[in-house]
């Protein structure tokens, strides 16, 4: 069979699987990234906070998370996580093994990961932003929950950009390692393209490109969206 | 909690922990030296170097490492020609793929961090050097890589404890080490909870002697940086 087949759109062409693998991919990137800001800005607030406890478990969270490797994360999610409903199915009197389903599993290991990125991107974002706004704020008098919204919110997303741009990336390459819970992802579909063909060096460099297609398309929007956040910036303060 | 299956476990994933540092330690070390080829490329003014430079950077830190390492496990041996060839007995080797694949992928991200290195180097000083007559090698030797190592070595002690977890990839390609060890533990023994815990100190530890190792390293080289220690010498 030739090449063009192989990759085409027909019958035995592999061309609409890897670009649906390619669609998950980057939905379950998306949906990771939605975790692990929820998860980040909670392990930020603990770190910023004035309590010991919660600088304390702030800390540990993105030591462990960005020491172990994120393999391990995702076996631990992907095993732990079907015994956990396994257990539940059990207590409410079903019998027999429950998975967790792949998609969730994975969003959820590579969010838990992206959290403790995205926690320290929030951090530091947060204290980029100047103290003397925060004290004018307070000094015409808006409480606490206004002076988030109007002062604090709109500069951490501001600052943020750059770091989720990053955590965007990383978090688009972590996706791969979800393939070995057997979601059919860019990944996933490479593999088994290649192992039913026959054709591995073919598929590996197919799939390779289509990340590095996503990888380039996703700096773009994020330099875009960099531009747009710092429209009212002047040009000497990092703009692109 | 079992303990007597918790020190099992223990035993178990160190006996792998060799496997683990020997990839570490090949794979930094190689491509510390790809890095350096590649930054040299990148920076030494030939345009088609340059563009290849780039265009390597380009590839490796784009695509996710597992499909690099498979690129290199499964389709180098698709073709008779490796196959036939004088490297086969090596590249037949699952642990030489994978200290293969984690050395190309590091350098990519390595020359970046080293190019940052060198931009930071201020141009007076190369020019105060290049005054006193000091040109090439030496110019690199004792004015250029001292600075350009120190401001890069942060951002590179960031980057080796990426590639000790990314050892964890090689499992994949059935090498043995601490990941792939408790990944066969958790799927006989369904405790995913108590095999994770171990694997995970493991990691942990040896990433902390990593970063103080790191750490150490800079304190040493930012010497003439510090304060001079107060020396209880009497006035003479």
């Amino acid at each position: 069979m030739s090449t063009l087949e192989l990759l085409g759109f027909g019958s035995t062409g592999w061309g609409a699987l890897l670009l649906a693998g390619a669609g998950i991919t980057l939905a379950v990137t998306a949906a990771a990234l939605a975790i692990g800001a929820v998860l980040g800005a909670i392990v930020a607030a603990a770190k910023l906070s004035g309590s010991v406890v919660a600088r304390a478990l702030g800390s540990a969270y993105t030591t462990v998370f960005r020491g172990i490797p994120e393999l391990l994360i995702i076996y631990l999610i992907y095993f732990g996580g079907s015994s956990a409903v396994t257990a539940i199915g059990q207590a409410m009197g079903y019998e027999g093994f429950l998975g967790l389903p792949s998609f969730i599993a994975g969003a959820l290991a590579v969010g838990i990961i992206s959290g403790s990125y995205q926690a320290e991107v929030f951090r530091g974002a947060y204290l980029a932003v100047a103290k003397g706004e925060l004290e004018a704020a307070s000094a015409i008098g808006m409480n606490r929950a206004l002076r988030f919204r109007r002062i604090i919110m709109p500069q951490v997303m501001r600052y943020a950009l750059p770091g989720m741009g990053n955590v965007w990336q990383l978090s688009l390459k972590d996706s791969a390692l979800i393939s070995v819970t057997g979601l059919a992802e860019l990944m996933r579909t490479s593999q088994v393209a290649a192992g039913s063909t026959r054709q591995y060096f073919l598929f590996f460099v197919v799939g390779g490109a289509l990340y590095l297609v996503l990888t380039s398309l996703s700096d773009q929007v994020f330099d875009r969206a960099e531009r747009r956040a710092n429209r009212s910036m002047p040009s000497a303060m990092g703009q692109v | 909690m079992d303990f007597d299956f918790l020190s099992s476990t223990m035993v178990t994933l160190i006996k792998a922990l060799p496997v683990t540092l020997a990839l570490f330690a090949l794979s930094v070390s190689i491509g510390c030296v790809l890095a350096l080829l590649i930054l040299w490329m990148r920076v030494g003014g030939n345009r088609y170097l340059s563009a290849f430079a780039k265009a390597y950077v380009f590839v490796f830190r784009g695509s996710p490492l597992l499909i690099q390492m498979f690129l290199v496990f499964y389709g180098l041996a698709q073709f008779s020609f490796i196959r036939n060839g004088p490297l086969w007995p090596l590249l037949r080797e699952p642990f030489v793929c994978a200290v293969l694949s984690l050395a190309l992928c590091t350098a990519g991200y390595s020359a970046e961090i080293f190019r940052g290195g060198l931009r930071s180097v201020p141009p007076r000083e190369i020019e105060a050097a290049r005054s006193i007559g000091m040109s090439g090698f030496l110019l690199v030797r004792r004015i250029i890589a001292p600075i350009a190592l120190r401001y890069a070595l942060p951002a590179y002690s960031t980057e080796v404890v990426l590639m000790m977890k990314s050892t964890s990839l090689a499992s994949l390609v059935t090498v043995w080490e601490v990941t792939g060890v408790a990944q066969r533990l958790i799927s006989h023994s369904y405790r995913t909870m108590e095999v994770f815990l171990c694997a995970a100190a493991i990691y942990l530890v040896l990433n902390f002697i990593v970063l103080q190792a790191m750490a150490l390293l800079e304190y040493s080289l930012s010497r003439h940086l510090r304060a001079p220690r107060q020396r209880a010498r009497p006035e003479a």
